[in-house]
C-alpha cells in the first residue's frame, strides 16, 4: 500500500490532535509515515504508532528554532524524496500552510488549504473545502505532481489503530536559504489552563455586548463551566477586551465545535466565515434581528448580563 | 540609495455580495461587486509608513493579477498614496491557482525591480495565506510573514509574528517578502487630494507575453489542482428562539442538557 507522509505538530514531543486527526485521514488513502522534526521528535513516537503511524522519522537540529519556516520544508523536502509518498498531508494552521506551499512548490505540486474532509479517489485524494464563509463545499483534487493538502482542526474523529511507528532518523541537509529569516526573540504566551480554542469541542464567545474586558469574567465562567475555550469577536479584540489569539474569525482561528455559544456577537460574515461549521450554535442576543439569529440551533434574545450568569449557575447546578 | 516596495494587492468579490460559482467551478465574478481585498489595505497602509520612516528615497509599486475590473483595486491603493501601478492582464489567466498566481506575480516584481515585496496575510476570496511564503520561494529571498509590526532600517527588515504558541521577533536582509496582518494598524481612508492624485498616476498594463510566460503554464488548463464540484451549503434549518422573561438561562440550560453538553 502508498505511504503517505503526515508532517507532526507537537510541542516538545507532545503531539497536538490535529495531528491525530490526520493520521485517520491519512490511514483512507494509506499508510501514514510521520514526519516529526525538533526537540522531543523521538518522544512523538508512541502516540503516533497508537493512532497508525507505521514509521516515524525524526530530526533535530538547532534551526527549527532559529530560523523562520524553510528548514522544515528543507526536512519535509528530504522526507518526500526518502519515501516518494502517495500524500502529503500538514495541518492547516499558517505556519503549517506555508510549509505544505514552499513544499508543493519544490516537488512540483499542486497544493490544496484548508480541507475539511480527506477521500480516496480514482484520480487521488479528493479533499473537500468549505469556502466563502461556509456557504459552499467544494470537492477538489491536485491535479499534478504528489498532492500536498492542509487539512483543518476538527475535521476527522482520532481513531486509536495501533501500528508499529518504528522511529528511524531522518537525514537532512539544509538549504541556502534556511537561514534567510532569523528568529531573534520569542515570548511563549501563558497558558490560560483552558483547552486549545482551535482544537476545543466546545468554544464560548464574546462580542462588543460583554462591554468591557472585566467583563469577559462572564464569559470565562460560562465556559469554565463547560469546560470549553473562550472566543472572541474582532470588535472585542480591537477594544482590547481580549487577547487577538482568541479571535475567531476570517482574520482569527477557524473554529468546529461540537457547540458554539455566541454572547453579545451580531453575527456579520467575517465572524460567520471562523464558525459557521460549529455542529450546534447558540446566540445570546439583545436584538432580536441580530444576523447571528440566522444560523443558531437555539437562541435566547435576551440581555446576555442576566442570561449568561444564569446559564451558568443553572450548569453547576445540574453538574452538581 | 533609494527603497523599492512592490505591494501584491488582489481584486476580490465583495464578501457581503451573493458570492457563488461560475458553470466552468472559478469564481463568478460578474454577478458580484469587486474591491480590493481589505487585508492588502493593511499591506499599502505598511509600505507607506515604511515610506514616511525613511530617510532615503522609497517608491512604492502596486500590482495586481486580475482582470480588467482589478484597475479599481490598483486605483484604491494609488488614492491611498501609492506611487504607480502595475496591472497583470491576460484572457489565459483565468482561473489560475496559487501555484500558477505565485508565477505570474513573481515574473512581474522581477520585471518592475524590488527590495520589498509587501502582501497581506491572506485574501478575502481564496483565503489560503500561501502565496507570499510561495514568492519567496519562487524569488529566492526571505519570507518575513504574518507581522503584526514591521521596520525597515539599513537593509535589514524586522518584525513580529504573533504565532499560536509564542510572539516572535523577526529579521532579514533585504530583499525579503513581507506579508502583514491586520493587527498591523489600520488602514488610512483616501484623501480628495489622494483620489484626485490617484487619476494621474501611471497605471502599466502587462499582458503574458510581457512576462515571457506561455498560456499552458497558467489558468485553468495549467492550474495544479482541479475543482471537481461545488455546492451551496443547504440553509440550516430555523433554530428555536426565545425571549428571556426571567427564565432565559435556565431554558438555554435545558436545551443544552438535551443535546447532552451538560
Ligand atoms: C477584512 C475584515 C476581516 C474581519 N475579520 C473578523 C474576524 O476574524 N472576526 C470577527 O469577529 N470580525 C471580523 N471582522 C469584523 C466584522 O465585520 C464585525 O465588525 C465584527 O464581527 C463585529 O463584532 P461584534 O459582533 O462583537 O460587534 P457588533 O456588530 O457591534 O455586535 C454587537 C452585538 O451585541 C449585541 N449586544 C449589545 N449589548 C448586549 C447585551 N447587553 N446583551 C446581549 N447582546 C448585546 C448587539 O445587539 C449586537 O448584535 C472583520 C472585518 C473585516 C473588514
Ligand atoms: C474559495 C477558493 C478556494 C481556493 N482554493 C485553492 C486551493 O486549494 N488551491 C489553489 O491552488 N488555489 C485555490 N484557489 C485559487 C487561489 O485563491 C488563487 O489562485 C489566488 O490568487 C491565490 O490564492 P489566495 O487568493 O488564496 O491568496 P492568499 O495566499 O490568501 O493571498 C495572500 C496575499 O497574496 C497576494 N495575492 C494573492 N493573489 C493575488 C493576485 N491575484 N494579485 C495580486 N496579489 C495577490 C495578496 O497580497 C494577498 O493578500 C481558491 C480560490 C477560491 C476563490
Amino acid at each position: 500500500m502508498a505511504e503517505v507522509l503526515v508532517y507532526v505538530d507537537h510541542v516538545d514531543g507532545a503531539v497536538r490532535k490535529p495531528t491525530l486527526e490526520l493520521l485517520t485521514l491519512a490511514r483512507r488513502i494509506g499508510e501514514p509515515v510521520a514526519v516529526a522534526l525538533g526537540a522531543g521528535a523521538e518522544s512523538t513516537a508512541a502516540a503516533l504508532a497508537e493512532h497508525g503511524a507505521t514509521r516515524v522519522l525524526t530530526h533535530d537540529a538547532s534551526e527549527y528554532v532559529d530560523y523562520l519556516v524553510v528548514p522544515k520544508v528543507d526536512a519535509l523536502q528530504a522526507a518526500v524524496a526518502a519515501v516518494s509518498p502517495a500524500a502529503v498531508l500538514v495541518p492547516s494552521s499558517a505556519e503549517g500552510k506555508e510549509i505544505a506551499a514552499r513544499l508543493a512548490l519544490r516537488i512540483g505540486s499542486g497544493i490544496i488549504t484548508d480541507a475539511v474532509d480527506l477521500e480516496a479517489g480514482d484520480e487521488g485524494p479528493v479533499a473537500t473545502q468549505s469556502v466563502f464563509a461556509a456557504s459552499f463545499t467544494t470537492k477538489s483534487r491536485v491535479s499534478k505532481g504528489t498532492p500536498v493538502i492542509t487539512v483543518k482542526p476538527n475535521s476527522a474523529a482520532v481513531e486509536a489503530a495501533p501500528a508499529a511507528g518504528a522511529v528511524e532518523a531522518l537525514a537532512v541537509s539544509f538549504s541556502a536559504q534556511a537561514t534567510g529569516t532569523k528568529i531573534t526573540g520569542r515570548t511563549p504566551r501563558e497558558s490560560t489552563g483552558r483547552p486549545e480554542l482551535t482544537e476545543a469541542a466546545i468554544v464560548v464567545s464574546g462580542g462588543r455586548g460583554v462591554n468591557g474586558a472585566e467583563n469577559f469574567a462572564l464569559i470565562e465562567a460560562l465556559a469554565d463551566s463547560l469546560g470549553a475555550a473562550v472566543g472572541a469577536s474582532r470588535a472585542a479584540v480591537d477594544a482590547g477586551w481580549y487577547p487577538h489569539t482568541n479571535q475567531v474569525g476570517q482574520t482569527g482561528k477557524s473554529v468546529s465545535p461540537q457547540l458554539y455559544i455566541a454572547n453579545g456577537i451580531s453575527g456579520a460574515i467575517q465572524h460567520r466565515a471562523g464558525m459557521q461549521t460549529s455542529k450546534t450554535i447558540v446566540a445570546v442576543n439583545k436584538d432580536a434581528e441580530a444576523p447571528i439569529f440566522d444560523l443558531v440551533d437555539y437562541g435566547v434574545v435576551g440581555d446576555l448580563f442576566d442570561v449568561v450568569p444564569q446559564l451558568t449557575e443553572e450548569i453547576k447546578t445540574r453538574k452538581g | 540609495m533609494s527603497l523599492r516596495i512592490v505591494v501584491t494587492v488582489k481584486y476580490v468579490p465583495d464578501a457581503t455580495g451573493d458570492r457563488h460559482f461560475a458553470d466552468d467551478l472559478t469564481v463568478d465574478r460578474d454577478d458580484v461587486d469587486g474591491l480590493l481585498s481589505e487585508l492588502d489595505e493593511y499591506a499599502v497602509e505598511q509600505a507607506l509608513q515604511i515610506s514616511e520612516n525613511a530617510d532615503d528615497d522609497v517608491e512604492i509599486t502596486v500590482l495586481t493579477v486580475g482582470p480588467e475590473d482589478a484597475k479599481d483595486a490598483l486605483r484604491k491603493a494609488l488614492s491611498m498614496g501609492a506611487d504607480k501601478a502595475i496591472h497583470v492582464e491576460d484572457d489565459d489567466l483565468h482561473g489560475t491557482d496559487a501555484i500558477g498566481t505565485s508565477l505570474v506575480l513573481a515574473k512581474a516584481i522581477e520585471k518592475a525591480g524590488y527590495d520589498l515585496v509587501i502582501s497581506g496575510l491572506a485574501s478575502t476570496d481564496g483565503t489560503m495565506g500561501v502565496v507570499p511564503a510561495l514568492l519567496a520561494e519562487r524569488l529566492g529571498v526571505p519570507q518575513v510573514t504574518l507581522l503584526s509590526e514591521v521596520s525597515v532600517e539599513d537593509g535589514t527588515v524586522k518584525g513580529r509574528r504573533d504565532g499560536d504558541a509564542a510572539s516572535e521577533q523577526l529579521e532579514a536582509s533585504l530583499p525579503a517578502v513581507v506579508s502583514v496582518t491586520d493587527q498591523s494598524g489600520e488602514a488610512r481612508y483616501p484623501s480628495f487630494k489622494g483620489i484626485m492624485a490617484a487619476k494621474k498616476k501611471p497605471v502599466e498594463s502587462w499582458d503574458l507575453s510581457d512576462l515571457d510566460l506561455e498560456a499552458e503554464e497558467v489558468g485553468l488548463e495549467g492550474a495544479w489542482t482541479a475543482v471537481e464540484s461545488a455546492t451551496q451549503r443547504p440553509a440550516r434549518t430555523a433554530g428555536t428562539i426565545v425571549k428571556d422573561e426571567g427564565e432565559g438561562g435556565k431554558q438555554l440550560a435545558e436545551f443544552l442538557a438535551g443535546q447532552k453538553f451538560i
